[in-house]
Order: structure tokens, then C-alpha cells, then sequence
């Protein structure tokens, strides 16, 4: 439950960045750089004198929809194959699972820099990439339901009426395959926020002057030394959302699943 | 199990094809030239035709696949950006790697399991409850960000460089304080990169061990009157250990991954460092030969650990 309202926390933060934050996220001041957290400026000021605690709000903005886009691509292609993979069984599985575990071999995260480095990053394309490169988690769990799903009565009963395959697929058997998808998906926009720190770090997320949270902190890093707000606190923001998320996807693992309750 | 094998290796070999079709679509078809980066807009267009020529650039996609793995195989590939032999760019740098994966995984299995079976004998306990929250701080802190904090704090606490392999003078220093100097550099990195997976492994030993002792087998030994020490670390860790270690691939490729970030963030000069300078370079070669290697390291790794269950649980069998 903690997770959960840290997660309306930073909605509502994001929301209203441009209400809350006291000062314009670009606007430089050079008399003003490096100044350590004070009344005036929360969380201090950046190397061009912009206050730390407005990026931080506009930031949120930036990893909270990079987490939720890239989250929604990856599901949609997930739900896809792995619904025709579960429903259609045969060769159509075989083919597309031999494609899942291909894609699992690749080290993610390297084919993912690879992608944006040379596409060139924007923070479109970072969502686009991460999304397609995280969704064979989802395609199995989604097989793994339909294989099941499809044997039940009501689903003979829908193909005996004569049911188009498509409206059985996403009409009979997806309601009931969800539960588990949105547990990953959960967990999933976790890893999207941490994947574009990471990416941020290396040069490649979104790029300056936009806030996000990764960029923050990899501005600040060159300051280390004498600036530690600027490392320590988009730091911080990262982790708590981040663990949020986990807490708030292990917290429906559970809801919706009472067989593994107190197990984990 | 000798057909199994022969299988099995013949299916690993189809997805490397897979693989390595993939990574090499994505990186020949990225926009952008790699002759763009090297050369300034000066150069005539004859020179630019000669360095498509060397590069094999002028033939259509397919021919340049083959090309390639034709190269990789004869050892006539070379870097765009050096013109060195690719296999030696790498031979030089991937040992350093390995050493540092090798290391963090070392780390993750010997602190991970213990780990995992305390929590789950004092299920709900305040310390298991401390290693729950442990563990998801674990697999929710940004890697690098835990890197830099803690650089600072060791630099701060002791004074000594921490960045690269090793110190700069070690001229003067005795066999026994480059081996103390080697292991300092090795520590912090190592450490960071099996953070994820210390969290995530021991998470799911306990898990594993609270289903097992739920076995009826587990009763059997308790009403025989056994120790509680043998009952646990005899009867019950062992059968919990048995989807540990499909786990072993698994934790492969976030730790080449996590090794990107970390040999950047240290200075350590292997692979990882390689792959991202290549790839600011747009050179294919290195780029697709790396990938390849992670590939394999990878599939070898599901291998090793598809093996291992068999080995430590005979009830399966390779069908």
C-alpha cells in the first residue's frame, strides 16, 4: 500500500509541475550555480544556476512516461503473440516461441543502447525501443493462460456456436488471461525507469536541457565532489519510485493470486 | 542423453543464426554511415568509394552477412575505427570481463543462498522482513548511482583510488600489494554488479526452501526425529536448490548488461567499455562481434545450467 501512494504521489507531482515548482526548469542563472539546498531553493541549484527542485518536478514527468509508454508498447506486442502462440498451438507456437527465446538471449539492455545509439536518441524513441525489447515476458505468461483458457468449456462452447477465432481470442479468453499481465506490467515500468536512467547515464536517454531524472543525475556526477544534491536527490527519486512500482506489482501478485500468499 | 546433447547444440546453433541476423539488420540498416564519423566532408568521393570498397559496404546486405561471419571465421576482421584485427580488440579486454562476472557471480551464490535459507527458517521474522525490504531496495537502486555514492564514500573514508584496474604506481610495490591492489580495484564493481542478483537469488531460495518444507518428505524427516539442522540443510535446501539453478543462465545477460554501466563508471577496460565505444563509433565489426559473443556466452550459460538440473535431479529426463 506504501507503494501505491508514493506511485499518486509522483502522478500528482507530475501533474502539477508546472503549478508547484517555484521557479522555470530552464532558466539559467550563472551567479546562482552550484548553491547548496536552502529556503529558496529546496534541493539546491544546478552548474547553470537552474533550481534543482523544479527539474526534479518536470523530471517526473519524463520517467513516469517512459515507464508507462514503453510498458504499454511491450504489452500490446506481448498480449499478441503470446495469445496467438497459446491459441493457435502447433507450428505457429513453436515459430514464435523459438522467436521469444532468441530475444531473451540478446543481453537487453546492450541492444537497446545499440538501437538508440544509432537511431539517435529522443525520448520517442527510447520508449519505443525499450518497449520492444521487454515484452517476451509478458508473451509467456499470456501462452501459458490461453494453453490452459482454451481447453475450458466455455471456450468449446464459443467455437461450437461458431465463433470467429479472433472474437474467441480477445473477446472470450484475454479477459480472463489478464491478471497476470497486469503484474508484470507493474513490474515492468520499474525496469523501464531504471533501463532509461541507465541509458541517460550512458549519454543516450533524454537529452538536455529536458529534464528527466536520469539526466539530472548524470549532469550532477562531474560535481560529485562539491555538489552532492545534485547526484543525491534524482538518486533517491529514482529508487523510491522504482521500488514503489515492485512493491505495488508483488502487492497485486498477491491480490490476485491468494495461492501464493504469504509465500513470498 | 547423447542425442539430447547433439539436439540441443544443433538448436543453440539455429538461434545464434537468429541472433546474429537480428543485431546484424538492426545495426547495417540504423541510419547513418560509419565512413560519416571517421572523415571529415573534405575527403573526395573517390576516397569514400575506396573505404566502401575495403569495408565491403558497396555490396548489397545479404553479401555483406556473409562476409562478415565469413571474416570472423578466418580471422580477417578488422575494426573500422583502427584498423586492428577485431578477435585481438577483444582477446585483449574480455578476460578482464569475464573476471569481473565471474567475481559477481561468485558473490551472488555464496551470500544469496544463505541468505535465502535464513530468511525462510524465520519466515516473518524481523530479520527476514529486514531482508525483504533488502531485497527490493536491491533490484529498485539505479546500479550507477549506488557506484557513485559509494566511490565517494570509500574515497572520502580511505584515501585510495578506486577507479581501473589497478593503481597507477605499482613499480615499488611488492608481489603481495599488487595482489592486495588488484582485489581493492576489483571489489567495489563486482560487488554493485551482483547487487540485482543477490536480491532477486535470494528472494527466490526462500521462496523454494518455504515450498519444500512443506513436503511431506520434510515431516518424514522431522518425525524420524532428525536435528532440525539436518532436516534443513540435508533434505530440504537440497531439492530446494534444484530451480536455483536454472536461475544460473538467467542471471547471464542482466550481468553483461549491468557490466556496460559498470566498467564505464570504474574505468575497467573490458567488453562492455569496448561495445559502447564501439557503438558511439558505428563500428559494425566490433559491435557484431561483441554481440555475437554475449550471444553465445548466454546460450552456453542455459546450457550449463540445463545440464546441471539434469545431473542434480535424475527424475528429469532429456526427451
Amino acid at each position: 500500500m506504501g507503494g501505491l501512494l508514493v506511485i499518486l504521489f509522483t502522478f500528482l507531482i507530475a501533474g502539477f509541475a508546472p503549478i508547484i515548482s517555484p521557479y522555470d526548469p530552464g532558466k539559467t542563472d550563472v551567479s546562482l550555480k552550484l548553491k547548496p539546498p536552502s529556503p529558496q531553493h529546496y534541493l539546491g541549484t544546478d552548474q547553470l544556476g537552474r533550481d534543482v527542485f523544479s527539474r526534479m518536478l518536470y523530471g517526473s514527468r519524463v520517467s513516469l512516461s517512459v515507464g508507462f509508454v514503453a510498458v504499454a508498447i511491450s504489452i500490446l506486442i506481448g498480449i499478441l503473440v503470446g495469445a496467438l502462440a497459446g491459441y493457435y498451438g502447433g507450428w505457429v507456437d513453436s515459430l514464435l516461441m523459438r522467436f521469444v527465446d532468441v530475444m531473451l538471449c540478446f543481453p537487453s539492455f546492450f541492444l537497446i543502447l545499440t538501437v538508440v545509439a544509432l537511431l539517435g536518441p529522443s525520448l520517442f524513441k527510447v520508449m519505443v525501443v525499450i518497449g520492444i525489447t521487454s515484452w517476451m515476458g509478458t508473451s509467456r505468461f499470456v501462452r501459458a493462460e490461453f494453453l490452459t483458457l482454451r481447453e475450458r468449456d466455455f471456450v468449446q462452447a464459443a467455437r461450437a456456436l461458431g465463433v470467429k477465432d479472433r472474437r474467441i481470442i480477445f473477446r472470450h479468453i484475454l479477459p480472463n488471461a489478464l491478471a497476470p499481465v497486469f503484474v508484470t506490467a507493474t513490474l515492468d515500468v520499474a525496469t523501464a525507469i531504471l533501463v532509461e536512467a541507465g541509458l541517460s547515464f550512458l549519454g543516450f536517454g533524454v537529452q538536455p536541457p529536458a529534464p528527466s531524472w536520469g539526466n539530472i543525475l548524470t549532469e550532477g556526477r562531474t560535481y560529485i565532489f562539491d555538489a552532492w544534491w545534485l547526484t543525491v536527490f534524482p538518486g533517491l527519486a529514482i529508487l523510491l519510485t522504482v521500488l514503489s512500482f515492485n512493491l505495488l506489482g508483488e502487492g497485486l501478485r498477491d491480490a490476485l493470486d491468494p495461492r501464493l500468499r504469504g509465500r513470498r | 542423453m547423447g542425442q539430447y546433447l547433439i539436439r540441443r547444440t544443433l538448436y543453440m546453433l539455429i538461434t545464434l543464426i537468429g541472433i546474429s541476423l537480428i543485431s546484424w539488420v538492426i545495426i547495417t540498416q540504423a541510419p547513418g554511415s560509419p565512413i560519416a564519423l571517421t572523415l571529415d566532408p573534405k575527403v573526395s568521393p573517390k576516397i569514400i568509394e575506396q573505404m566502401e570498397k575495403n569495408y565491403d559496404l558497396d555490396k548489397p546486405i545479404y553479401q555483406q552477412y556473409f562476409l562478415w561471419l565469413k571474416r570472423l571465421f578466418t580471422g580477417n576482421l578488422y575494426s573500422f575505427k583502427d584498423g586492428r584485427p577485431v578477435m585481438r580488440k577483444i582477446g585483449e579486454r574480455i578476460w578482464n570481463t569475464l573476471l569481473l562476472n565471474l567475481v559477481a557471480m561468485l558473490i551472488i551464490f555464496s551470500l544469496a543462498i544463505p541468505l535465502g535459507v535464513f530468511s525462510a527458517r524465520r519466515q516473518y521474522s524481523f530479520l527476514d522482513n529486514l531482508g525483504t525490504l533488502g531485497a527490493y531496495l536491491g533490484i529498485s537502486i539505479p546500479s550507477f548511482w549506488l557506484a557513485y555514492l559509494l566511490i565517494l564514500g570509500t574515497v572520502k573514508l580511505f584515501g585510495y583510488p578506486v577507479l581501473g584496474m589497478r593503481s597507477f604506481v605499482t613499480e615499488e610495490f611488492s608481489t603481495m600489494e599488487v595482489v592486495l591492489d588488484r582485489l581493492w580495484h576489483l571489489m567495489l564493481p563486482s560487488i554493485i554488479l551482483a547487487i540485482g542478483g543477490i536480491a532477486a537469488l535470494s528472494r527466490y531460495t526462500r521462496s523454494s526452501m518455504l515450498e519444500v518444507v512443506r513436503q511431506d518428505y520434510v515431516r518424514t524427516a522431522r518425525a524420524k526425529g532428525l536435528p532440525e539442522e539436518t532436516v534443513y540443510y540435508k533434505h530440504a535446501l537440497r531439492n530446494a536448490l534444484l530451480p536455483i539453478i536454472t536461475l544460473f543462465g538467467f542471471l547471464i545477460p542482466g550481468l553483461i548488461g549491468g557490466s556496460i554501466i559498470m566498467e564505464t563508471v570504474f574505468a575497467w577496460p573490458g567488453i562492455g567499455r569496448l561495445a559502447y565505444q564501439a557503438v558511439l563509433a558505428r563500428d559494425y565489426p566490433v559491435v557484431m562481434t561483441i554481440n555475437t559473443i554475449t550471444a553465445v556466452l548466454v546460450l552456453i550459460g542455459n546450457f550449463i545450467a540445463d545440464i546441471l538440473y539434469g545431473i542434480a535431479d535424475p527424475r528429469i529426463r532429456y526427451g
